[in-house]
């Protein structure tokens, strides 16, 4: 069997797998935000950056090779991320006390599994209004982090190419709406889109369901992102 | 319209003494006081520094998001934010009616909020005055003396409060800024472990409420006649009431008397409070000074909390409360139902109350039904009305065919009493200040007069003991004569007699 070192420990992987793959079904985590085990790599976050033989590369589009020797969970690695987590934090608008999606978002589990204690750079507050246009969904661009997975999603899955990236620079890029308009509602977004549900932060919300869960049973309030991992694991 | 003691004729000719910041109330305000060159008052006001821009930076946000950004105007009371606004966007959903669940949650949650923070007002804030008296010892004035000279005091004190915020977690789900209550219901109710858990200690709860009751009756018996003149008014008032005329703190009609006791209105419906109410400006003020429309802006400030809420209903709904009420209304002729240190009696009786009604709550077993949420047809605005622990809040939305609110205003307990605070440090500014030489213990007669109304100038943080204080005395040329300070230790660094000074 292939097998590669993840902080010393032996990884079994398949020929093609990537070291984020081989990772996640072998129950070890390695932070990351725009990869999804459903969906071809982007390797854009690069919160999954691992240092392989001492060279730095993305765990999610490195192929996996029999003898690696992959450094996850370093300080210095660690370091980086929360460094990167908190350029996230400061580039959207991210206001967990009032964000529906607190306890079930990725980026704020991310967070609190680096140990993230406060932004630590200035926030650059951009404007990015809200799409309510929709009946059954509300954008609220604000916690973007640009990681391109419901472009994909609407386009691989529901192949109705609702969204796109576009503009440029830090405050020019953003989610652009496929409509003539540019507003969700005059697109054919649904809420049984595969899109809907694929947001890791709170983007794309159901309307009128905030809320709906009670402290303490949200995804994140049972156990750390990097433990669900390993209790996912076959 | 301006009040007595409100504005000076001739300011620049005066010296100004300034309380800034009050200590012992949540949040940062500001007393100042203008004197003549023979220390005799021309001039006294509370100033504070309001919580701005919720109202604005809630537009443009979904609704249902209001309950839970909106609560954290606040550390102390969050809930009665959260449950006002969670009940104006029921009315906007067309929920008349939540499902049983759903309005005892709802109310339980309100009930351990009362009695956390009447606790806290009460053992952390305002003990330390009435137990060691308003002009005693700096150093001994805060609760860590109260702790040392009666620690079973601050003990029930530390116990109330917590339990008071173990019910505000179990049906919120968090101490502090929870999520239960949401448009058209609760997200959770109570698991027959979390009953369990609470229903083993309210019986103690309910006992040390009856016992602070019985303590501050005692305070009152020892300095009667002081504690009934200290800074009294004649005042209007206003509180939510129950369609029986009875307490309800949760929900009910408006309830409006003017200063000799006149009914203005009754089981008014809050839904158009503005029909009612109207809000006054002053140019020295950052907060807005409600009025009576009936009586306009000149006569018709009323104030509102406990003192109101006790003193105008026509029972209350739980046994011990009642009883304590009805011998807190005959006491010395009614006397005290009229005085501003009455707030603290007032407010201990609603402390038993809500004692009583999460005892009776928690011996309903619809607190754990699985029927949470209830649905309507969905109107433009809501309203929603509570009696927050300081008094009667309100809030009051628009939200548009997308979901988003459009329109926000929010009236907060405090705002009400802004004019009835004024009128209190003024008289005791006449009282106690007029004409004498002006000592740290005096001036904290100002910040009593100001702590019975438990206002709720801004957020949770509390300093243990007192926090800084600053008195300058300003010569009419502008110029600083002297300063007096306080550090957080409660240590004042230098006090100087004004007289020589000037």
């Amino acid at each position: 069997m292939n097998i590669f070192q993840l902080d010393g420990e032996d990884i079994p992987f398949r020929a093609g797998q990537t070291v984020m793959q081989a990772a996640t079904r072998h129950g070890v985590y390695i932070p990351h935000l725009c990869w999804h085990p459903d969906f071809a790599a982007h390797g854009s976050c690069k919160l999954c950056t691992v240092k392989v033989n001492g060279r730095f590369g993305s765990a999610c589009t490195l192929e996996a090779q029999p003898g690696m020797n992959v450094e996850n969970r370093t300080t210095e690695l660690d370091d980086k991320r929360r460094t990167m987590l908190q350029m996230f934090f400061v580039e959207g608008n991210h206001f967990c006390p009032s964000c529906e999606k607190s306890g079930n978002c990725a980026l704020q589990a991310t967070a609190y599994e680096l140990k993230m204690m406060s932004p630590h750079f200035d926030m650059f507050y951009p404007d990015r209004p809200v799409d309510a246009s929709h009946p059954d969904v509300l954008l609220d661009f604000n916690r973007c982090i640009m990681c391109s997975l419901c472009v994909t999603a609407s386009r691989e899955v529901d192949g109705k190419h609702v969204f796109a990236m576009g503009g440029r620079g830090i405050l020019g890029r953003r989610i652009h709406i496929n409509s003539e308009s540019g507003k969700l509602a005059d697109t054919d977004f649904a809420l049984t889109d595969r899109a809907a549900s694929i947001c890791p932060v709170g983007v794309i919300l159901e309307k009128r369901r905030g809320f709906a869960v009670p402290i303490g049973e949200r995804k994140y309030d049972k156990s750390p992102i990097s433990a669900q991992v390993k209790e996912k694991a076959p | 319209m301006t009040f007595e003691l409100e504005t000076a004729s001739a300011p620049e000719t005066l010296r100004r003494v300034a309380i800034d910041p009050v200590s012992r109330v949540e949040g940062h305000g500001k007393v100042t006081i203008l004197l003549d060159d023979s220390n005799r008052v021309h001039q006294v006001r509370l100033h504070i520094v309001e919580f701005r821009g919720f109202e604005k930076f809630i537009q443009g946000r979904p609704y249902w998001e209001v309950p839970v950004m909106v609560q954290r105007l606040c550390g102390i009371c969050p809930v009665s934010h959260h449950l006002a606004a969670s009940k104006a966007l029921d009315m906007m959903l067309g929920v008349r009616q939540l499902t049983p669940t759903a309005e005892k949650i709802r109310r339980l949650m309100h009930y351990g909020q009362i009695l956390q923070s009447h606790a806290l007002h009460f053992f952390h804030l305002a003990s330390p005055d009435l137990l060691f008296g308003f002009g005693s010892d700096l150093a001994q004035r805060n609760i860590v003396g109260v702790a040392a000279a009666h620690p079973e005091i601050a003990r029930k004190g530390v116990l109330l409060r917590k339990f008071g915020q173990e019910v505000i977690r179990m049906t919120a789900g968090k101490r502090v800024h929870g999520t239960g209550s949401v448009p058209g219901g609760v997200n959770k109710s109570l698991a027959p472990e979390e009953r369990a858990a609470l229903l083993k200690d309210i019986y103690q709860m309910v006992a040390w409420s009856r016992d602070a009751v019985g303590m501050v009756r005692q305070l009152f018996e020892q300095n009667l006649a002081e504690y009934n003149a200290f800074g009294r008014f004649r005042a209007a008032g206003m509180c939510l009431v129950r369609s029986d005329g009875a307490m309800d703190l949760y929900h009910g009609g408006l309830r409006a008397r003017d200063v000799e006791g006149k009914t203005l209105f009754d089981h008014f419906d809050y839904g158009r409070y503005w029909d009612v109410i109207a809000e006054d400006v002053k140019p020295w003020s950052y907060m807005k000074f409600p009025f009576f429309k009936s009586l306009g802006p000149e006569g018709g400030s009323y104030r509102v909390g406990p003192l109101t809420r006790v003193t105008q209903c026509d029972s209350i709904p739980t046994p011990l409360a009642d009883h304590e009420r009805e011998e807190f209304m005959a006491y010395d002729g009614g006397s005290v139902t009229g005085a501003t240190l009455g707030y603290h009696w007032a407010r201990m009786i609603e402390m038993l109350h809500a004692a009583e009604n999460i005892k009776d709550l928690l011996h309903d077993d619809d607190i754990s039904g699985h029927d949470l949420m209830a649905t309507g047809t969905r109107q433009e605005r809501g309203v929603g009305v509570i009696e927050a622990p300081r008094g009667t809040l309100i809030h009051h939305y628009r939200v548009d065919e997308n979901d988003l609110v459009i329109r926000a205003n929010l009236i907060v307990s405090t705002t009400h009493n802004n004019q009835a605070m004024n009128t209190a440090v003024r008289e005791v500014a006449k009282q106690y200040l007029d004409g004498v030489e002006i000592t740290e213990g005096l001036l904290n007669h100002i910040e009593i007069a100001i702590r019975a109304f438990d206002p709720c100038l801004s957020c949770a943080t509390h300093a243990l003991g007192q926090m800084p204080l600053e008195v300058a005395i300003v010569g009419a040329d502008g110029t600083v004569i002297d300063a007096a300070t306080r550090d957080h230790r409660g240590l004042v660094r230098e006090i100087q007699k004004i007289r020589a000074i000037t």
